[in-house]
């Protein structure tokens, strides 16, 4: 049984998958982690306009989860194919 | 000295040990695939409701030797072919999965194991043509179009809705809350339509916001609906699933490109104020970008729904999981996952809310992009769309 058999095999393309949408996950924590840093900063020089950072800051957010979840879908599709 | 003898002689028995224990994994390899014990199934129960199927399935009744009766409602089946035609019945004459029924068979895992089908071309619940003595027909090619539990779920919603809406509009026109407060119904709806348009329409499209303005709610109000109803219980999983999602971006895209003009193609292809050299790499970037902003909306719709859904059923699986193994396991994982499922599923509402509010107003930045160069004439400062 050589390596690349046992790399093809299915229990480790399974593993693959998970871990790399474990990794998309680190990158999505790190990214909207540093995001929150930014707008709760913001937020604390400048109180009258929490608003428009808030809003800014979801936007933002969903836009790097975005990627973050193209990520998880092929880890996904990893799993599955 | 004796220290890293020490150390030695741990790393030697550590490797002995591993290399005895671990070779267990690679002789299941090409072996055990799928499970064989009939104790609880996670997989199928997780894809049994992220997937489409043609009736709605409500519970299972387990007799007492352990056979499964699954208690549905079942939904029509229509199917069209060129050979056969037009054939519209019940999905509850398949047995789910059981019997075929007037040359038609509904495929199941078990079958598709029992035949070799090819999980890349077939998929369980995929109804397929059998000749008459049972073999699949692979001349003739099945358009599926029945009412599934998608479909029909989407129905229901967008009845609600429009229903809710046309009540609260009357309300409107026969005068009510047009120069006094709202009152009732109209002031559930209100704040979230003025949210709308003052945060998502107004500052991203301008001055023509009007034009826009009843593409963004309804995009908004249907995805809403879809997402909340699909957090009920025994629901279908609705926005969760890739053509719906595909066809509201699609749409989305088309509205982009209608409202786009000359300006917003001149700064793809010739963005200003960008160096030669730049703009051999900048022009294709910006051209694929004009696809890939609906194809991110798709996806990101999609990803957040379907992870939510099977996020909540895995914690409640694992109940199950561990009660399989030993009884008082399971009773003890009850508790903790059920707190960390209320916990996700307050979460999931919230990302109902986000992601509908998110879909709405990345196609109004994108329409706005589109539109923004008749709405100021000079002075561009950004010459990239982000």
């Amino acid at each position: 049984m050589d390596l690349l058999t046992i790399m093809l095999s299915t229990p480790i393309g399974n593993a693959g998958g998970a871990v790399g949408a474990g990794l998309a996950a680190v990158g999505a924590g790190i990214g909207i982690g540093q995001i929150g840093k930014g707008a709760v900063e913001a937020i604390a020089r400048q109180p009258e306009v929490a608003n428009d950072i808030r809003a800014n800051m979801i936007l933002t957010a969903a836009l790097v989860e975005g990627a973050a979840l193209f990520a998880i879908i092929v880890g996904f599709l990893a799993m599955v194919l | 000295m004796s220290r890293n003898c020490f150390k030695f002689l741990l790393v030697a028995g550590f490797s002995f040990f591993s290399a005895f224990y671990f070779n267990n994994a690679f002789s299941q390899v090409g072996g055990a695939k799928g499970p064989e014990k009939k104790g609880f199934n996670a997989k199928e129960i997780i894809f049994g409701h992220v997937l489409n199927n043609h009736d709605f399935h409500l519970i299972d009744i387990v007799d007492d030797n352990g056979a499964k009766r699954p208690v549905s409602l079942p939904l029509p089946v229509i199917l069209y072919s060129t050979q056969r035609g037009l054939d519209a019945f019940m999905s509850s004459n398949f047995h789910h999965g059981e019997q075929n029924y007037h040359h038609y068979m509904m495929l199941t895992d078990e079958k598709m194991e029992e035949l070799k089908l090819d999980p890349t071309k077939y998929n369980a619940q995929d109804i397929v043509a059998i000749t008459d003595d049972g073999q699949i027909d692979r001349s003739i090619r099945v358009y599926d179009v029945s009412l599934t539990r998608n479909v029909v779920q989407m129905l229901i919603a967008l009845a609600i809705f429009t229903w809710v809406m046309l009540a609260i509009a009357k309300k409107y026109k026969n005068g009510h809350g047009v120069t006094s407060a709202p009152k009732g119904s109209q002031s559930l709806l209100e704040p979230v339509i003025t949210f709308v348009r003052d945060e998502v329409a107004k500052p991203n499209l301008g001055d023509s916001y009007q034009k826009y303005l009843p593409f963004l709610l309804t995009i908004f109000f249907f995805i809403l609906i879809n997402n909340i109803f699909g957090l009920l219980p025994g629901s279908a999983n609705v926005s969760g699933n890739i053509a719906f999602t595909a066809v509201l971006g699609i749409i989305s895209f088309v509205v982009i490109l209608l409202s786009s003009d000359r300006h917003y193609w001149g700064h793809i292809f010739n963005p200003p104020g960008v160096p030669l050299g730049v703009k051999f790499i900048l022009v294709p970037v910006e051209f694929i970008s004009v696809f890939i902003k609906p194809f991110a909306l798709i996806i990101r719709l999609f990803a957040n729904m379907v992870a939510g859904h099977i996020i909540i059923i895995c914690l409640i699986s694992l109940i199950f999981i561990f009660g399989n193994m030993n009884k008082y396991a399971g009773w003890g994982t009850a508790p903790f996952s059920v707190a960390f499922t209320i916990f996700i599923y307050l979460i999931e509402v919230l990302v109902a809310f986000l992601q509908a509010f998110i879909f709405t107003m990345l196609t109004a930045v994108f329409i706005g992009q589109a539109i923004e160069g008749s709405q100021h004439k000079e002075g561009h400062d950004d010459s990239v769309m982000v």
